[in-house]
């Protein structure tokens, strides 16, 4: 048993989660401040809602569309100079997190608009029946209906994002995934790679549970 | 009171106007329940939201208590909807919010309340509408009519002049139509509020409204008081709707070729509903009666009766009978001489 875990070193591991874990946070952090504002805005814009806007959505559109059809690796590379004008470097975690935010804002922001969708049009009505404006249409009444929507949608963005960070080795920013390509994959060493892949399985997990938890709670039924 | 003038109302499909409403004068009476009946894609629901300006209007002016509404700018319209309140065909209730909260939610949104007055008011809302024990359970663990209940408590949170009904019975069994029915005319009688309810049932019309209106392709066809309209229908489309809760009884012409003598229609309302009077009338004059179809009932809390007869006699014993009819206070209408 001992020689199957010979190439372990329990540190580099501990070091490796919590780059993951860092990255996972800062990103999903930022993705959710960004995304949900988007996607309120998609929702909005979008036929026969409350600022339908056809030009407006349709630009609006294509360019999450874009965004989101780029490969993480591709974009992880391509913002590199924009990544350093923000964070000052485009090495670790925190050159990883920006591109990490531009990858899964989009992604996260049509889970809102579907979210928001989901809501009753008669809700809507009732709303503005009682006098109510936009922004108390959006905060008090489409928002909280749309809450186990949204957690959803967090919780899958967040699992997206896990698998994000397998990439950000690119950028020298580490982390579980990273550790997988260069000890596991590349050096041959199985132990490494069983070990990773079981800790982000569990992270995975860990998301998806907490995730389900927060819809069901959230439902009232 | 609220006053359509030439108000009229078409949606844009694909690049092609399409009339809902087409120009309608209207007015309702302060206080009263005005009810319109049409079939779906008759334009009720349309103009039931002109009101509050859930729609807007593509013509014409609307006015309640003088307020010129169309002509009313975004904050003016939101403080205005406070003094209208809505109920709903689907409730339309926060599945997120308990029943008080969502109770408390026009309050909160005219923020002029403090939290304690809206929280006492809340208490006030659930006693009236019997759902006092219910406060803190969430719209999923009501039945259909408690739902209901929650939405017009949540209407009235504002104390509003004017209580408009979306189709607000038709989802509910007939049993719980009744409880709403009765809720909906108290809160008329002992709070003085105006409302306009629209309906496909003809029942619900009979059962609270004071005036009906009936729209058929976007136009009101026929409009009176309840009792004129139930009682003689003019319109194809009012005499259906009436037919529809009347099913049973020979109202054919093919049921009339077996019958002898002629064929009168007698309607009573008020006292004489109660009064023996066609008995008396076929024993002073001799003539004999046998009764095709019939209804009794109550409109609104007036009770009413309507009678398909046919008259076998000689023709002074018949003209000597309808007189003796109607001067017993029976409008008759004969179908067949």
């Amino acid at each position: 048993m001992s020689a199957m875990i010979v190439n372990i070193d329990w540190y580099e591991i501990w070091l490796a989660t919590l780059d993951t874990l860092l990255m996972l946070g800062g990103s999903l952090l930022f993705t959710v401040l960004l995304g949900l504002p988007l996607g309120v805005l998609l929702f909005l814009l979008g036929p026969r809602q409350l600022f339908a806007h056809r030009g407006a959505y349709a630009v609006l559109s294509l360019v999450v569309n874009v965004l989101r059809s780029l490969p993480f690796i591709i974009l992880l590379i391509v913002m590199i100079p924009f990544t350093v004008l923000l964070t000052g470097t485009s090495l670790g975690v925190a050159g990883a997190i920006p591109p990490l935010v531009v990858g899964a804002t989009p992604f996260f922001a049509r889970l809102v608009e579907t979210a928001l969708r989901e809501v009753d049009r008669g809700i809507i009505e009732a709303t503005q029946s009682m006098g109510a404006t936009t922004g108390q249409i959006i905060w008090s009444a489409l928002l909280p209906e749309a809450r186990p929507g949204i957690i959803a949608a967090v919780t899958v963005t967040a699992i997206t994002l896990v698998s994000y960070t397998a990439m950000a080795g690119v950028v020298g920013a580490g982390g579980l995934g990273d550790l997988a390509i260069r000890f596991g994959y590349q050096r041959f060493q199985t132990d490494v790679m069983v070990v990773t892949v079981v800790l982000l399985l569990v992270l995975v997990q860990i998301l998806q549970m907490l995730g389900d938890r927060l819809v069901v709670h959230f439902s009232r039924k | 009171m609220i006053e359509f003038q030439q108000v009229h109302k078409a949606y844009n499909v694909q690049g092609r106007q399409i009339p809902a409403l087409q120009p309608t004068d209207l007015q309702v009476r302060r206080g009263e329940v005005f009810g319109l009946i049409g079939h779906s894609g008759a334009g009720k629901s349309t103009l039931l939201r002109l009101i509050n300006r859930l729609e807007e209007p593509s013509g014409g002016c609307i006015f309640i208590d003088g307020v010129e509404v169309t002509a009313l700018d975004a904050n003016g319209l939101r403080s205005f909807r406070r003094k209208i309140g809505m109920i709903f065909q689907h409730f339309n209730l926060l599945a997120s919010k308990t029943v008080a909260e969502n109770v408390a939610m026009p309050m909160k949104l005219a923020g002029d309340a403090h939290r304690t007055a809206i929280a006492q008011r809340v208490r006030e809302l659930l006693v009236r509408v019997g759902l006092s024990d219910h406060a803190d359970k969430y719209p999923a663990q009501l039945s259909g009519g408690q739902k209901q209940r929650v939405g017009i408590a949540r209407a009235l949170a504002t104390g509003p002049d004017i209580l408009l009904c979306d189709e607000a019975t038709s989802a509910l069994d007939p049993q719980t139509t009744t409880q709403v029915l009765q809720l909906l005319a108290e809160i008329n009688r002992e709070l003085g509020l105006t409302i306009v309810l629209i309906t496909h049932e003809m029942d619900v019309i009979r059962r609270v409204c004071d005036r009906v209106g009936v729209m058929d392709a976007g136009v009101i066809v026929e409009l009176g008081d309840v009792a004129d309209v139930f009682l003689h229908p003019q319109h194809p489309t009012t005499r259906r709707f009436v037919q529809e809760g009347d099913e049973g009884g020979l109202v054919t012409d093919e049921d009339w070729l077996q019958v002898q003598g002629s064929i009168v229609r007698l309607t009573f309302l008020g006292e004489s509903t109660y009064a023996p009077v066609l008995g008396r009338v076929a024993r002073e004059t001799g003539i004999d009666y046998s009764i095709l179809a019939g209804r009794i009932g109550c409109i609104k809390d007036q009770p009413c009766g309507q009678l398909t007869v046919a008259l076998s006699g000689s023709e002074s014993q018949a003209l000597a009978a309808r007189e003796q009819l109607q001067a017993a206070g029976v409008t008759l209408e004969v179908i067949r001489a």
